[in-house]
């Protein structure tokens, strides 16, 4: 075992894959402390949000107080402190979808699973947030779920889409 | 590491290899498949695309034919795209599913599949990329290789005279030369504020240090606009060269760019391309070997519209929470980890190379007698050529709305364009012919910005608009000083009572109060411009305010507390698609006898207007 593989086991004797992910990260920074960001994007890679017990091993490994990362990750729209579900609806009220009606769009997701921006379903399989502009304004108003883009959407074709994954 | 004579080694061998797609005269039996892999082409699967036509060609044991993944061809909304080249046919919203075809016929036969080219706004079918009207009046510097070539690929970029401006910089020129050049050229700052850069460059030289940065600006804040992140998934290298070319003049060593991590394509692609760059000695020590040495770093952000303003960048860079510093100390003083830097935006940077190559009044003879060259916008909203379009400046918004734009879809009116985003202002239809440079736009009450072009048309409510801006500007200040956290906050609780038809006598004097403060007293950039998007929309749609306090009416019928959608029963034929069409199930009738709406549960979310084949529903 090397010296990230023993900062990584976790209670339970195995390796903490998720741990060690972030650990190599921290590690490629060489105790750089302005690469905060960079190991945060990490963080929220590698478990979708950035937990505590994440939180807790950046500030140790990178001597940053714990208060202080807390209030980075909380500046930045990006960073998560709570869990995604397991899709995650993006609906884009960047400008240019939101001239096209991406409200709309977004009123009928909210509508359809009982949540709110922000929120997830208490099964934990769907969360729901608003984007600004994800890059494909040729196809607004823009709908994602998780990496998969829907393009040209319209309040009606809401359900349909949202049935492939129930 | 790479000598000169290699490079041009390099250049000579790939220039040969890719020049058929430039050379509409080339006979030779070599055909490239270009397939667009920007942001938007890539969300409509053009990825597949590119598998389909690999597999195929090793199917077929084909060594003519390439498949090259491009930076964006600015035409998004027709996306996917597919060019040939050298025969340049241009194949829009193509699906995987239509590879085959294309490949037999077009590849293996020569025979154009028609179904498949893309038309032309008027419905036009055309052939070719430079026979559509979206490409007439565009003139292409910053995107010239966008679309064209392989961004991952260091060889092409160099065979179209990449890091020939490098090289003619560090063999030939001094410091102040180049400089001279840049200030010559006329070029200003294509970040949103306009600042001369010569200038800028000049100042950073003058600050005295052993240690100097020089950083870009790649945060892109604006929602829903994709210019610099199409600079970069297009054509990295052409910013990592002028960035080192920048780090020369003022004397730095190492640069940083700062883009967002929402920009995964981005942020590879320049990864990949600062790899390239330091495997062929282009950055590092002794690049080409002169005793100049440069490396660039990628710093992420992580979506903080207040990170695209200077001081509050550094702050991220840096790994902190990004709120803006007072200024002075200005960063060409006192910037990165407190050295002199400079920073410009990444559209700045690209025009550098062709500055440096072709001259300071080649450049200057483009554009206006204030504003040089061209500017990247994004064009959004209701138009319908969505897409990155490049204009000579002193074009007027009418000819990019409806010459390259192509007009407004669905029959609807021209009614206004944003500019600069949540900063900036609306033009309405009365200055459509006004040309788009710096002075004129800030006369008429809207700015440049940083190239975000969002059209409406007459279903647009500009109150709402304004509240919609202010909604973002609310979510995005970093809440340091008061007037902007606050002020801003209150502003949009006028607006939002406003679109409620709870609007009140008053309103818009307290919200043009509130401006004011707002503007005079916030630290930052943000806060002096949120205000923006109320005063401009007030300025020319103030009848939509007053008639949404007095009458408690919204006249673009958008707000949904003041509209109902109806039926015109005179119109309707009672074909039912409306009530096939509805969301909510609020339309009932019998089949050839007028429809109705049920108002208690309409959500007036207006697909039927859309959907009616005979215009019989309206907002009312
Ligand atoms: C709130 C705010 C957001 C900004 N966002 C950006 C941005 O996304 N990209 C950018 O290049 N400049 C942005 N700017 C302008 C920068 O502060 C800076 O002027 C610019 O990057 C300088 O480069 P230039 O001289 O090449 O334009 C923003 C400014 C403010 C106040
Ligand atoms: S003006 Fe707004 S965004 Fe700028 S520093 Fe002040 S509070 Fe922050
Ligand atoms: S506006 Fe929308 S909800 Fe209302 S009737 Fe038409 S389709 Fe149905
Ligand atoms: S504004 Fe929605 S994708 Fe750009
Ligand atoms: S992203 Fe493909 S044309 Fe713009």
């Amino acid at each position: 075992m090397n010296e990230i593989e023993k900062k990584s086991v976790c209670t339970c004797g195995e390796i903490d894959d998720n741990k060690k992910k972030l650990l190599e990260v921290i590690v490629s920074v060489n105790g750089d402390k302005s690469q905060l960001m960079k190991v945060l994007n990490a963080a929220q890679e590698i478990y979708g949000y950035i937990p505590t017990s994440a939180q807790k091993t950046i500030s140790e490994e990178l001597d940053i107080p714990m208060a202080e990362i807390y209030g980075v990750i909380t500046f930045y729209t990006r960073f998560s402190l709570e869990p995604k579900g397991k899709y995650n609806i993006g609906v884009c009220l960047g400008t240019a979808c939101y001239v096209k009606g991406s409200q709309m769009v977004l009123d009928k997701v909210k509508e359809i699973l009982g949540i709110d921006v922000g929120g997830i379903t208490p099964d934990g399989k769907f969360s729901l947030v608003s984007t600004r502009c994800v890059g494909a304004c040729g196809l607004a108003p823009v709908m994602t779920v998780n990496d998969e883009v829907y393009g040209n959407m319209d309040p009606s074709k809401v359900k349909d889409i949202l049935d492939k994954y129930v | 590491m790479k000598s000169i004579e290699e490079l041009n080694e390099i250049r000579e061998k790939t220039l040969s290899e890719i020049s058929l797609r430039k050379d509409r005269n080339y006979t030779g039996r070599e055909k490239h498949i270009l397939v667009c892999g920007g942001t938007g082409c890539t969300s409509s699967h053009s990825k597949d695309i590119i598998e389909k036509f690999n597999e195929l060609i090793k199917e077929h044991n084909l060594d003519n034919v390439r498949v090259i993944r491009t930076g964006c061809f600015g035409l998004c909304a027709r996306g996917p795209i597919i060019v040939i080249r050298p025969e340049d046919t241009f194949y829009a919203m193509s699906h995987v599913d239509d590879v085959e075809e294309i490949f037999e016929k077009h590849i293996m036969n020569g025979e154009i599949v028609e179904r498949l080219l893309c038309k032309d706004v008027d419905g036009s079918v055309v052939k070719s990329l430079d026979e559509l009207n979206f490409y007439k009046k565009q003139h292409r510097i910053v995107l010239k290789n966008c679309g064209l070539i392989d961004p991952e690929n260091i060889d092409e970029y160099l065979a179209f005279d990449g890091y020939k401006a490098l090289e003619k910089v560090l063999t030939s020129m001094t410091a102040e030369e180049v400089i001279k050049e840049v200030s010559d050229s006329g070029l200003r700052g294509r970040g949103g504020a306009g600042f001369p850069t010569g200038k800028k460059w000049q100042f950073a030289k003058d600050s005295q240090d052993e240690q100097k940065y020089v950083a870009c600006n790649a945060d892109e804040g604006d929602p829903g606009a994709f210019m610099d992140r199409s600079v970069l998934e297009g054509d990295p290298h052409s910013v990592i060269e002028a960035m080192a070319i920048a780090a020369f003049a003022i004397g730095a060593n190492k640069g940083y760019v700062y883009v967002r991590a929402e920009y995964p394509i981005a942020v590879h692609r320049l990864q990949v391309a600062i790899d390239q760059a330091r495997e062929y000695g282009l950055l590092g020590k002794n690049i080409m070997g002169t005793n100049f040495e440069f490396d660039v770093e990628i710093r992420l952000g992580a979506g903080a519209f207040v990170c695209g303003e200077e001081t509050a960048l550094m702050e991220s860079v840096e790994g902190r929470r990004g709120e803006p510093r007072t200024r002075p100390p200005f960063p060409a003083v006192k910037g990165l980890f407190g050295k002199p830097t400079l920073l410009n935006n990444v559209e700045t940077y690209a025009n550098i190379t062709q500055i440096i190559l072709n001259g300071a009044s080649w450049y200057s003879s483009i554009g206006t007698e204030k504003s040089k060259g061209t500017k990247v916008f994004a064009l959004g909203g209701n138009i319908n050529n969505v897409g990155l379009v490049e204009v000579p400046m002193g074009i007027t918004l009418r000819e990019i709305v409806y010459d390259i734009g192509g007009g407004i879809p669905n029959g609807r009116k021209f009614k206004a364009a944003q500019t600069g985003g949540p900063s900036g202002g609306c033009i309405p239809e009365e200055y459509l012919d006004t040309p788009i440079d710096y002075e004129s736009l800030s006369a008429i009450g809207s700015m440049m910005g940083s190239g975000g072009l969002i059209i409406m048309d007459d279903s647009t409510c500009m109150v709402n608009l304004a509240r919609f801006f202010l909604d973002f500007t609310v979510d995005e200040s970093c809440g340091k000083c008061p007037p902007c956290r606050i002020g801003t906050k209150r502003m949009l609780e006028i607006l939002e009572r406003l679109v409620n038809g709870k609007g009140r006598e008053g309103d818009i004097e307290k919200l043009e109060k509130l401006a004011m403060n707002i503007k005079r007293s916030s630290l930052c950039g943000l806060g002096q411009t949120a205000p923006n998007p109320v005063l401009s929309t007030l300025k020319y749609f103030r009848n939509e305010y007053e008639a949404h306090i007095k009458e408690k009416k919204c006249p673009a019928g958008e707000c949904k507390a003041m509209t109902k959608v109806m039926i015109d029963k005179e119109k309707c034929k009672g074909c039912s698609l409306c009530s096939k069409n509805c969301p909510v199930q609020a339309i009932h009738g019998e089949l050839k006898s007028p429809f109705e709406i049920d108002q208690s549960k309409c959500i007036k979310c207006g697909v039927c207007i859309a959907k009616c084949p005979f215009k019989a529903i309206s907002r009312v």
